[in-house]
């Protein structure tokens, strides 16, 4: 496989619960535009090739039970970034696919091609009690907000066609109106007329992530396997890029990765792992990672705790991996599809 | 400026930049015109107005394409990005300006843009504004779930609705982020329960703009708002009236005259000499008013498609189909007699021999202040020191350099007159402003956020 992207997740402090009280801020600097871009150039810095920002409109469960909103998070940083691929959550199960579509196609913009989307459903009803909207909780309703949301955001993107401004002087026309196209979605919750408000963006297509059941429908299937045996089986996979999502904890110079879960266990116990754990010496993970480099296009990374996990990552394990050519640094101009080898799509409604 | 018009003495100039992203006003067609998406084209006309010292950099909002006689109108710039999360990115590499985003209380749910306008005001330091606006047709709901559902008599009302849901929202974490309050509403628009997952910024509560100018709208920025972005940014007497009015109207509701600052969206041609004033101000019209654009405006007093006419012919022979002037749908615009308008324009034409598209910049509605820089310094001086307004919300003519001139020639001249300021003197929009606090937090620790009604 020709290439293995380097995936962080960055929200919040870490992934455990009680990440905040080892990160190096304040509790009250958590949701600070300082914390969050120095997380997001740590990241850059170390090379990794995008940085995802998890989301919910409900509190997250850690102490500080504050989060801004994802979307505003990766447009921050987007112009003070170069390479590093920016990939927020953005819900489908009760936010306007219109607006999600405006919204990430801006990041695009902002951030040169380097935008993305984790496509998210939503099975906690609390969501749609904050929402206002009609509670969705079966897997079958779910699934159709997901499916619907991703077709229309995805048409949505392709209802510019690339060269839709003309600026014909002589016809007075700024727009070639046959080059713009009404998205006429009809699915069973809502209807989506078109075209979008943002001309396509710079990717075409940001590249959207989900789970294996949306591998129709997306560029990179997420595995949130707990068994690395199953999570790299190629039997249960069919095309577009695959990767394994890690918890990772890792020796530090003070503290071993086993004596560090077990103090933050002590203030709060972190629940079961969703995901494969690693947990243990740097030159083990980089191991690991090679071997996974064979099965998988990618993996994203969720470190215990950012400040601590994260420079580990950047001293050692990710200069292994160049060094030994398992994955490569992303170059400043580069996009995201780029940088995982995806081609820019075909426009749907370009005539050829 | 004689005494008698003197009311403030030392009131200060201040100015916004209103980045349009849509109408025939921006014009394309000249070679310093850049793209309209482009990031560098935001960049370039932000940093300006930081540079400049400008209170704030304005977004519209986007929610449809605009049509006309059933197209997608090609004639004028469109394509633009969301304003949320451009001025997200815009916070990332600016330090001081206000980022004010154009939001509508139809199409969204106030959980949702509660948040998203409190993490931009936390991630910018305190700089967010929320310009509050109302949509009500099924046109623009069709590319929304909920579809074109509000009737036209419950906009205000579920504006009003939202903007209290919202305020409750930034209200419930307690100043030291030690307890959040769960917040329960129930009203005739909104059934949400909610925890809030974001403190209050620097400046409390992101700025809230409001832009409606019907008495309903007056009465409801009287009640809501912090600024009001008008329309009355033309002709002084007519901005004063307005003025004057919204003063009678915070009385009414108990607030102090100057709670909110009036600032009209106006446009600014300067030229450096009084000899060049005139071809700077034809230059402008004709850029705004391709031939095209005067047939498509013309076509609308006609009610029918007049694109095969030649623009610098005459005015159609045939009368206009007497009915209302139809609308482009996305824009605002009044309805008026067609038959009446065309029998004064052929008069116009006929007086001064002027073709269609002459006619069409002749009678277009004349916008803002045209002079040298020294002239319009004057002007702008003695609208804000006579209570007209508080400031400009300027729309470039052209991006991204159309600003350029304004805060190079324009601002010196206002600074020399001791009407600008000369340094930002606070980090945040309300501060920039000069605003008091926000409304529900001007009293006791334990503010009232009701949200019933």
């Amino acid at each position: 496989m020709s290439v293995f992207a380097l995936g962080i997740e960055l929200d919040g402090a870490g992934r455990h619960p009680a990440a905040w009280r080892r990160a190096n801020h304040t509790p009250t600097e958590s949701l600070s535009a300082k914390t969050l871009l120095k997380k997001v150039r740590a990241a850059e810095n170390a090379g990794f090739t995008l940085a995802t920002f998890d989301d919910s409109i409900l509190p997250p469960s850690d102490g500080i039970r504050g989060r801004v909103d994802a979307v505003n998070r990766a447009s921050f940083v987007a112009a003070t970034t170069s390479t590093i691929g920016l990939v927020p959550v953005v819900e489908t199960t009760y936010a306007e696919p219109f607006h999600t579509s405006s919204q990430l196609a801006t990041l695009d913009y902002a951030s040169r091609g380097r935008g993305g989307w984790i496509a998210a459903r939503v099975g906690d009803p609390a969501a749609g009690r904050a929402w206002g909207r009609p509670i969705a909780t079966a897997q079958a309703e779910l699934d159709r907000e997901q499916h619907d949301s991703i077709e229309v955001v995805r048409r949505l993107w392709d209802s510019w066609e690339d060269d839709v401004v003309i600026r014909d002087y002589a016809r007075g026309r700024f727009l070639d109106r046959d080059k713009l196209h009404y998205v006429d979605f009809e699915g069973e919750t809502f209807t989506v007329k078109g075209p979008a408000i943002v001309p396509r963006p710079p990717q075409g297509q940001l590249v959207v992530f989900g789970t294996e059941a949306d591998r129709d429908q997306v560029d990179v299937v997420l595995i949130a396997d707990t068994d690395r045996d199953t999570a790299i089986d190629p039997a249960n996979r069919g095309g577009g890029l695959t990767f394994i999502e890690i918890d990772v904890t890792l020796d530090t110079p003070h503290a071993s990765a086993a004596e560090r879960l077990a103090a933050l266990n002590q203030y709060e116990q972190a629940p079961n792992p969703s995901r494969l754990e690693y947990r243990g010496t740097i030159s083990g993970f980089v191991e690991l990672l090679t071997e996974l480099a064979v099965h998988a296009d990618g993996v994203r990374l969720f470190p215990t705790v950012i400040d601590e996990d994260l420079p580990a990552l950047a001293r050692y394990v990710l200069p292994a991996l160049f060094r030994s050519g398992v994955a490569h640094r992303p170059v400043p101009g580069s996009r995201l599809r780029d940088n995982l080898g995806l081609a820019r799509p075909v426009n749907r409604y370009s005539k050829v | 400026m004689s005494s008698s018009d003197v009311r403030r003495p030392d009131a200060q100039v201040h100015f916004g930049v209103f980045f349009q992203g849509v109408n025939h006003t921006t014009i394309w067609s000249d070679p310093a015109s850049g793209s309209q998406i482009d990031f560098e084209t935001f960049r370039h006309v932000i940093t300006t107005a930081e540079r400049g010292l400008f209170d704030a950099f304005f977004l519209g909002e986007g929610l449809r394409l605009r049509e006309q006689d059933g197209k997608i109108l090609d004639l004028d710039i469109a394509g633009r990005p969301d304003a949320i999360a451009q001025l997200s990115a815009l916070a990332g590499i600016t330090e001081h300006i206000g980022l004010v985003a154009t939001q509508n209380t139809t199409y969204n749910e106030p959980a949702d843009l509660a948040r998203r306008l409190a993490g931009l005001d936390l991630l910018s330091g305190g700089r967010a504004g929320w310009n509050a606006v109302t949509t009500d047709n099924a046109w623009t709901g069709e590319n929304f779930r909920r579809g074109g559902f509000l009737d036209h008599e419950l906009r205000y009302e579920r504006a009003g609705q939202f903007i209290r849901t919202a305020r409750a929202i930034w209200d419930s974490w307690a100043d030291d982020a030690n307890a959040v309050r769960h917040l329960d509403v129930a009203t005739s628009q909104f059934n949400i329960s909610l925890d809030p997952t974001l403190p209050r910024s620097p400046q409390g509560h992101p700025v809230i703009f409001q832009a409606g100018d019907s008495p309903t709208g007056r009465d409801f920025a009287a009640a809501n708002a912090d600024v009001i972005f008008s329309r009355h940014g033309t002709h002084f007497d007519d901005a004063l009236a307005f003025a004057n009015d919204i003063r009678t109207r915070l009385v009414a509701v108990g607030r102090p005259t100057d709670d909110i600052k009036i600032m009209p969206g106006t446009q600014i041609v300067l030229a450096q000499k009084a000899s060049e004033v005139e071809e700077k101000r034809r230059w402008v019209l004709e850029g705004q008013y391709t031939g095209q654009t005067a047939l498509s405006l013309v076509g609308l007093v006609w009610g029918r498609d007049l694109s095969n006419l030649d623009p610098d012919g005459p005015l159609p022979e045939f009368d206009p189909v007497p009915a209302p002037i139809s609308v482009t749908r996305g824009a605002a615009r009044d309805g008026k007699d067609p038959v009446a308008i065309a029998k004064e324009w052929r008069a116009l034409a006929d007086a001064k021999n002027l073709s269609l598209r002459e006619v069409a910049i002749e009678t277009s509605e004349r916008s803002g202040f045209v002079g040298t820089p020294g002239q319009v310094a004057d002007e702008l001086a003695r609208w804000i020191r006579s209570g007209a307004s508080d400031g400009f919300n300027i729309s470039p003519y052209i991006v991204p350099g159309g600003l350029d001139e304004i805060v190079e020639w324009l601002v010196p001249e206002l600074q020399e007159r001791g009407v600008y300021r000369t340094e930002y003197t606070s980090r945040t929009l309300r501060g920039h402003l000069g605003l008091r606090p926000p409304l529900t937090r001007r009293g006791s620790v334990d503010t009232d956020s009701s949200v019933a009604g």
